[in-house]
């Protein structure tokens, strides 16, 4: 039953339902045109907010706030735990409070560069615009941004970007942004605004006369099916780098909230942008669980390098200076050990495949820190680094003041996610999709220190403008279906009862981490069509191993984490499937997505502007998924192709 | 490595709950101590028996999801980390290890080692918070903070919520977890207006929620991950000393 | 638990300073404690001063009790099961035992204390004797457990302070970042002063500089 997913080519998207006129202007007209709700009618508005991240928890509490009834749910056992939390490095905006030559403008410009050219103007100019706000709503709210001595807000530049324009918090920004998030949450939750779910899964979306109007979740602890209706549907649950079984995703991060959305009628935009980040520990064993991003600081003073020869085994500190390749610095001269995140993913690939890699499996390149302990003596390099050379050993054992850290690429972040037009309306009325769950901003690549900023800037500031717009109709619509309810509830029921019926012979977690392996080796960092033709070969008959025979332990109506992770990897099969048709589609190179064939005489990305500046926003069809294209026009920034030489 | 786990199972809140023992073979040195758990997990699923249930999410030390006191001690012996940051290289071929949940009253066990934490989540709802609603903020240097405070706000901040201070406290008392947020609030100067009331609500609601009193014995700080100084409880202290005046 | 700890560690700075009265001779010693009796005469009758601090001494031993009993079933209540793994020490958990137990000890002595040099129950020279006899008669070398149990309850009275008197500060909101290590330093300073204040007067009695 081995089937090679075809796709057909359905209408373009002709409107993304950005107003025109001049592009700084954009945003406030938006704001202007969107119908109000009056205040005493807010509280019989009904919003459901899956997802308590950055975004999801920002939206939550900022709804709330402006009076709507608000239902949020998430699977963790508090809100504060989203993933967001773990963001290490800064949120970017535009304050220029360094006078450094920073603007809106600037902002907008390198974020549309950066993601190759592959994301809206309109969208990216706004993101710009509010960033702004962010920074002042988060200080006010207590976040304890860095300051310098004379009580300001300290910034860094940061990935590359010539200007200091990220807010940081220690290593820790988007745990301190979190938490503000989450107090602003918790006092809505205490002034009754909010009912928070914990422990709740979504499983699915209630579509009744073509509009979102609720959900069916999973209540995790009880295991009792549950259905939430609502005016609208938001959906924060996040990315789905885990489909890659190995990444820098918490462990419960998973596709489920849309890629049942998705199979409910909202289209799935560039599912194959992935961001791969090029330091982190690398896998140890095949125990491995997760990995552990390193920040990218450390490329400011450690030199990345291989052995020259094949399959030396020597210890790092045996390998003599003219055995070793130095080989960003031999391939990109004037970026050297600082070049873009796909870049130096791809050279360790590169040199990895060659059998030219280090430590266990041959999977690692040296980041040698010797240099710079000399240069600027062990204090130096300890004052700068020490928490991340601390967090390296405790995983490692391995002492990086005394022989080179090892570090591989990781999945990291997917630019890819739920189509949305310029309200963040999916295509489905009445679900708004905020986060990385969308696909708005990035593009194909996504900047360092964006993340923050775009799940904010939804949350608080973009979606609570523009859903009020839709909600001002809410008055008419007709009363959510019974047998819509009734046929998602089954839906639910069928496949959970499925999943524990099969009783075959091999756990969720060992068809979670072979869908891994296909996704790593065949849709990962480097794609060929043959390399993609094979993974849908491949995918397609292991879910059907999948469904016959794994094994689910336990009951459906108790704290079963065998059949929640069960649930979570067959979306994911699906959506693997969904990434490769993408990325076999898109026979260009961009950004996050890298085809072989599609590379110049250096060996470097080469975009195919011509033929691929659209947005692939799929349809999910039981015959095989649907294109529909929406393409993009700059009438601001000049497309051009990157080069770091 | 071969390692005896004594694992604490309860089935659910009024299970009566017991320690059962389980060999893992095979336990390489490179695996932390929630993947160790993973291998007796998959083995369990297979076997049809019951894995153990245990909380978890980042792996990577901030999100406070895990919580298991590993051998009489929260997040185990290794100071200042997480379970999920704690590796097998601790132990040594043959060691037995005794895991159980976090134990106090306001915990109450929902399975195995999972534990519900939602009282945190109400002595946060109490007060701790800034109350600025989305888009009222003044800009951001309108108003600055000596260095020194922020960075004090910032180490009080960086609680992770884990509930490892309950866990470890003789006497069971909130104080190091609900200082934490008294003082990262207190600290600034955007938190002078709610500082007395907010002190004085977040107190009453840990102690309403039934967590023991503090003794000053610093064993919440001994074991908190972030370490976290005794110092947010002086604060707290002084706070709601001055509120119920 | 914090204020009835500090008047009670006032009444002991108050109380060592008095023994050390011992060292200028029977005669000092006698006319102190009959001061004590008589201080404040003719403005009040005699022995109010006296009573009045006994009896906010006893209503202070009362209430501290309390608390610690309160407390304790708190931390009961708050842990209603107990771990199977013996917890370690992770930071001084002695001070959980010295002031839980060492309490209690110290209770127990303070009832044989006062039957002893107070009411003169138990001790030989009989309640009638001057309280320097008194005093020389209970530490003899014949009753050396007598002495034995002195010295052990004033140490576990020192370890107490030691963790109560920072401890107190800390509850009552006034140690900060910069002076907690101070104020843990000066408790300690403090316990041991008293504790070799009190015990200076039995080792006196012993090695016979006081007779």
């Amino acid at each position: 039953m081995n089937r090679i997913v075809d796709y057909t080519v359905g209408e373009p998207i002709r409107d993304a339902k950005a107003p025109t006129g001049p592009i700084e202007d954009r945003w406030e007209t938006r704001k202007f045109k969107a119908r109000l709700v009056n205040p005493a009618n807010k509280r019989k508005l009904h919003v459901i907010v899956v997802g308590t991240g950055l975004a999801g928890g920002s939206a939550a509490a900022t709804l709330g706030e402006l009076g709507y009834r608000v239902t949020s749910f998430c699977y963790q056992d508090s809100p504060r735990r989203a993933h967001s939390i773990a963001a290490q490095g800064g949120i970017n905006a535009a304050k220029n409070y360094r006078g450094d030559g920073d603007s809106i403008y600037r902002l907008f410009y390198d974020t549309v560069k950066g993601g190759d050219f592959r994301a809206r103007e309109s969208n990216v100019y706004r993101l710009a615009q509010v960033s702004v706000n962010i920074i002042d709503q988060a200080v006010a709210q207590g976040v304890p941004f860095a300051r310098e001595y004379g009580g300001l807000l300290d910034t860094r530049s940061f990935g590359g970007a010539q200007v200091s324009r990220t807010f940081y918090a220690r290593g820790q920004t988007g745990q301190q942004l979190l938490l503000g998030a989450y107090a602003a949450l918790e006092r809505q939750i205490a002034a009754g605004n909010v009912t928070m779910n914990t422990r709740h899964e979504m499983l699915e979306l209630i579509v009744s006369d073509g509009r979102a109007r609720g959900i069916v979740v999973r209540d995790m602890v009880s295991g009792e099916v549950e259905t939430h209706l609502a005016d609208a549907v938001v959906l924060a649950t996040g990315g789905y780098g885990n489909v890659f079984f190995l990444s820098t995703n918490a462990k419960g991060c998973n596709t489920t909230a849309i890629w049942r959305a998705h199979q409910k009628g909202a289209m799935f935009a560039n599912p194959c942008y992935t961001q791969i980040h090029p330091t982190c520990i690398p896998v140890s064993g095949e125990y491995q669980s997760k990995l552990t991003l390193m920040s990218e600081s450390l490329r400011n003073d450690g030199r990345v390098w291989v052995p020259l020869a094949k399959g030396d085994a020597r210890a790092p500190g045996d390998i003599p200076e003219d055995e070793r390749d130095y080989y960003l610095e031999r391939i990109y001269p004037a970026f050297g050990n600082l070049v873009p995140r796909d870049i130096a993913s791809r050279a360790a690939k590169n040199v990895c495949d060659e059998g030219r890699g280090v430590g266990p499996g041959g999977l690692g390149v040296y980041l040698d820190f010797a240099d710079a302990i000399e240069r600027l003596g062990r204090d130096a390099v300890e004052e700068k680094y020490g928490n991340l050379f601390e967090m390296y050993e405790r995983i490692t054992g391995e002492d990086p003041y005394r022989q080179p850290m090892r570090i591989y690429p990781a999945v990291h972040y997917t630019m890819g996610g739920l189509w949305v037009d310029y309200d963040l309306q999916s295509t489905v009325p009445g679900l708004f999709v905020i986060g990385e769950a969308n696909f708005s901003d990035h593009g194909a690549n996504r900047l360092g220190a964006s993340a923050l900023m775009q799940g904010l800037a939804d949350g608080y500031f973009v979606l609570p403008a523009t859903i009020g717009d839709y909600l001002a109709d809410a008055h008419r619509f007709d009363p959510v279906d019974d047998v819509a309810v009734a046929e998602a509830e089954i839906s639910v029921r069928t496949k959970i009862n499925r999943l524990l019926s099969i009783n075959g012979t091999r756990t969720p977690d060992s068809f979670h981490r072979e869908l891994g392996r296909i996704m790593w080796e065949f849709c990962g960092m480097e794609r060929t069509e043959e390399s993609l033709n094979k993974a849908l070969e491949l995918i397609p008959s292991l879910r059907e191993e999948f469904w016959r025979d794994v094994k689910v332990s336990g009951t459906a109506e108790e704290l079963n984490q065998v059949l929640e992770k069960a649930g979570r990897v067959a979306d994911f099969f699906d959506l693997a499937e969904l990434m490769c048709v993408d990325a076999l589609h898109r026979t260009e190179s961009c950004g996050g997505h890298f085809r072989a064939e599609s590379q110049d005489a250096d060996g470097e990305a080469l975009r195919d502007d011509e033929h691929f500046a659209y947005v692939a926003a799929w349809e999910w069809s039981d015959q095989g998924p649907i294109l529909h294209k929406e393409d993009l026009e700059y009438e601001y920034v000049t497309m051009t192709q990157r080069s770091y030489k | 490595m071969k390692i005896t786990l004594k694992v604490w199972r309860q089935k659910g809140p009024s299970d009566k709950g017991r320690l059962v023992s389980y060999v893992v073979d095979d336990v390489s040195p490179d695996m932390s101590f929630l993947e160790m758990l993973d291998v007796l997990n998959e083995r369990l699923i297979l076997t049809g028996d019951d894995p153990v249930a245990f909380d978890h999410d980042c792996r990577e030390g901030i999100c406070g999801m895990c919580s298991m006191v590993i051998d009489g001690t929260p997040h185990g012996p290794q100071r200042a980390t997480t379970t999920c940051q704690l590796h097998m290289r601790h132990y040594k071929d043959g060691d037995t290890i005794t895991i159980e949940p976090w134990r106090a009253a306001p915990f109450p066990v929902v399975k195995d080692l999972v534990v519900d934490r939602s009282a945190f989540d109400r002595i946060i709802q109490a007060g701790g918070f800034i109350s600025v609603p989305a888009g009222s903020a003044p800009d951001a240097h309108s108003m600055p903070v000596a260095k020194n405070d922020a960075d004090d706000a910032f180490d009080a901040a960086t609680c992770i919520g884990c509930g490892a201070c309950v866990a470890a406290c003789p006497n069971g008392s909130a104080a190091l977890f609900t200082g934490a947020k008294i003082t990262h609030l207190g600290l600034l100067p955007q938190g002078q207006p709610e500082r007395m009331a907010r002190a004085k609500a977040m107190v009453e609601q840990m102690d309403a929620e039934g967590f023991g009193g503090c003794t000053n014995t610093g064993e919440c700080v001994a074991v908190c991950p972030k370490g976290i100084s005794l110092d947010v409880i002086g604060r707290m202290n002084a706070d709601f000393l001055k509120s119920s005046k | 638990m914090a204020v009835t700890g500090a008047i009670l560690v006032l009444y002991l700075v108050a109380h060592m300073l008095g023994n050390l009265k011992i060292f200028l001779g029977a005669g000092a010693f006698n006319a102190y404690a009959e001061w004590l009796r008589t201080v404040g005469e003719p403005a009040v009758p005699g022995r109010t001063v006296l009573t009045l601090t006994e009896i906010v001494l006893t209503v202070a031993v009362v209430l501290h009790i309390w608390s610690a009993v309160a407390l304790a079933r708190r931390a009961g209540k708050a842990r209603p099961v107990k771990y199977a793994a013996r917890p370690k020490a992770h930071a001084s958990r002695y001070a959980t035992h010295i002031m839980r137990y060492g309490g209690l000890t110290i209770a127990l002595f303070v009832v044989w204390h006062l039957l002893d040099l107070t009411f003169g129950v138990v001790n030989p020279a009989g309640g009638a004797a001057a309280p320097y006899d008194r005093v020389v008669e209970s530490f003899d070398l014949s009753r050396w457990y007598v002495t034995l149990f002195y010295f052990v309850a004033v140490i576990m009275v020192g370890l107490h302070l030691r963790h109560g008197i920072w401890s107190a500060f800390q509850t009552l909101g006034m140690t900060t970042h910069r002076t907690r290590g101070r104020i843990r330093v000066a408790s300690a300073l403090l316990s041991a002063v008293l504790v070799l204040g009190f015990l200076s007067v039995p080792v006196a009695v012993m090695i016979g500089v006081v007779k």
